[in-house]
């Protein structure tokens, strides 16, 4: 993206801004709400008690996951990223289930 | 990481950075603003009832208010009071009655609502974090904001060459150097602050914006999460019996007696029915938690229901945050800090608002959209000041006992502010900018001068009417060093 000024109006730069964008709003949202429920079911804390760092750090996540998305070195690799970071952590909360 | 590579981060942090700015800017603006103002909140309240001068005991002043609640509120589901303390003389009092929310200043020894009917300081502090939206529309936006906030800080810092250096750079009056310069300033200065302040502000609305970890744990099954999070809080549904309730005055002084300290906030919930309970939270004000420990009493019999001392380190961390955010723990000294500290933020985002189009117009003509923008900037940027210096004007000039004095106090910031958009969209920047800033100015003084005596207050707007004049005055000239930057660019 940097340094593209000269292609700045082309479709391509467009398209790459635009999937960047969706990936570092929408897409970085998702990776820090999946990161919480993670987070919230694998710490041996009550419940509660486990519901402040999952929550706080997700706020953390979230900034994080957006900077990548356009650092990513293609737009390609942003949704890769934001994809299997939200599936890694939806798979652990799933795996570990509400508890009971 | 090589050289080029390390530019180009900087390239896109820059790049993210101006545009989050951009889009949320002046939603952030106003949030800055007002919770800079906020840290003043009771101080604020103080000024603008300058007839309830009045002081009592906290536990009467309180007894006197729900005394005077029980006659004046109708079908209310609780009573949301604040004791008076060091800072401010009146119960602060939010209630619901007629299906109609309320909130009024009560008189310590009366218990009556101040002559000067305002919401004083709790406007700036509704601003700070609804925006004078519908719930919970105004709270989702100033959490977006606020998320906002931290990626532009982040991108802002990792964007920077040199931090250090900042700190004692500004070159003025030389265009979008100058800009930077100030904007970099304002930003480095109290990063820690900026950072901390953002964070923790989206902590105090993370039941809203980021319920995702009390939904793996809770499913949807809300009221379980609070009593676990807050046991402290007893809540009990209304019975649809009528009781009086018991004089609270004792429960208050039981309650000092338990939890040490002073009062803090007093709530009673279903006033008026069987099932009423009064909770008595400790002041705040010698600890940085929040709401750390409470007791509830039974509202008709007065009997205490359970005392909560909070000691869960994870809630206390959370408590911490919150705590830490809203600044009543802070002793005279720390709240200036604070205070400093979010004027710096609201204008190095004022500033960067400005860069934005100083930047864009040096490289070439202004688009269309942007010579909007420049116009919008300025009706913005100076007019939401402008609707709080006209906020505190009308405080001093609508004649008391008016129908809605309240209402009609907060109506003529927001139309202000609105009047002073249309203006900065009619008329070129160079005229609207010192137009905005000097009837700003002009509103503080006047604000100040009517209704003597003289006040800490008083002495803070006229500093700042001193200091926007001194702005215009600056505006008035314009830039200066326009044609030597072209000679040099020519040699």
């Amino acid at each position: 993206m940097a340094g593209a000024a000269q292609q700045r109006a082309g479709w391509r730069y467009r398209a790459n801004v635009a999937a960047r964008v969706v990936a570092g709003t929408i897409g970085a949202y998702a990776v820090a709400a999946l990161f919480a429920m993670a987070l919230a079911r694998i710490l041996p804390m009550d419940r509660a008690q486990a519901v402040v760092p999952a929550t706080l750090l997700a706020f953390l996540v979230g900034p994080a996951v957006t900077i990548w998305a356009f650092l990513a070195r293609g737009p390609w690799r942003a949704w890769a990223g934001v994809i299997l970071l939200g599936a890694l952590f939806a798979a652990i909360a799933w795996a570990v289930g509400a508890p009971a | 990481m090589s050289a080029a590579v390390r530019e180009g981060v900087r390239q896109v942090m820059a790049w993210l950075h101006g545009w989050v700015g951009l889009l949320l800017g002046w939603v952030l603006f106003v949030m800055c603003l007002a919770g800079t103002l906020s840290v003043f909140k009771p101080e604020i309240g103080q000024w603008m009832r300058p007839e309830t001068v009045a002081t009592a005991d906290p536990a009467d002043a309180v007894q006197a208010a729900t005394d005077w609640l029980a006659r004046n509120s109708k079908g209310s589901t609780g009573w949301y009071l604040t004791a008076p303390n060091d800072r401010s003389n009146t119960v602060e009092a939010a209630y619901d009655s007629d299906g109609a929310f309320l909130y009024r200043a009560l008189d310590p020894v009366s218990g009556t609502a101040a002559p000067r009917e305002t919401l004083g300081g709790e406007f700036f502090y509704r601003l700070h974090f609804e925006l004078d939206l519908p719930y919970p529309w105004g709270r989702l936006l100033a959490s977006l904001a606020a998320m906002f906030m931290l990626v532009a800080l982040v991108t802002g810092i990792i964007a920077h060459r040199r931090i250090f250096k900042d700190y004692f750079t500004f070159r003025p009056a030389k265009g979008q150097r100058s800009w930077l310069d100030g904007h970099n300033a304002l930003g480095v200065l109290a990063t820690p602050f900026h950072l901390m302040i953002t964070f923790t502000g989206l902590v105090t609305l993370a039941s809203l914006s980021m319920p995702w970890g009390i939904t793996a744990l809770y499913g949807s099954d809300l009221a379980k999460f609070y009593q676990d999070f807050t046991p402290g809080f007893t809540q009990r549904a209304p019975t649809g019996e009528k009781a009086a309730l018991a004089p609270v005055a004792p429960m208050l002084r039981e309650a000092q007696r338990q939890l040490g300290g002073t009062i803090g906030r007093v709530y009673v919930l279903n006033p008026g029915d069987k099932a009423a309970v009064v909770t008595v939270y400790r002041s705040d004000a010698d600890q940085i938690g929040f709401n750390q420990s409470q007791i509830s009493f039974d509202g008709v019999t007065g009997k205490p229901l359970g005392t909560w001392r909070e000691t869960r380190g994870a809630i206390q961390t959370y408590n911490v945050a919150y705590g830490l955010h809203m600044a009543r723990f802070a002793p005279l000294a720390t709240r200036w800090l604070y205070f400093l500290g979010g004027a710096m933020l609201t204008l190095a985002i004022a500033t960067g608002m400005v860069l934005w189009i100083v930047k864009r117009r040096e490289r070439a003509p202004l688009s269309l959209g942007n010579r909007i923008l420049e116009r919008l900037n300025a009706g913005f940027l100076g007019g939401v000041p402008l609707g709080c210096a006209a906020y505190l004007l009308a405080n001093r000039l609508l004649p008391l006992g008016l129908n809605g004095r309240a209402e009609l106090e907060v109506s003529t910031a927001l139309w202000t502010a609105a009047a002073a958009l249309v203006l900065g969209a009619m008329l070129p920047p160079r005229r609207s900018w010192p137009l905005l800033t000097a009837a700003t100015a002009l509103a503080c003084a006047l604000a100040a001068l009517i209704g003597l005596p003289l006040s800490v207050m008083s002495a803070a707007l006229l500093t700042t009417a001193a200091s926007l004049a001194m702005l215009v005055q600056k505006q008035l000239r314009g830039p200066t060093k326009r044609p030597e930057r072209k000679r040099r660019a020519a040699a």
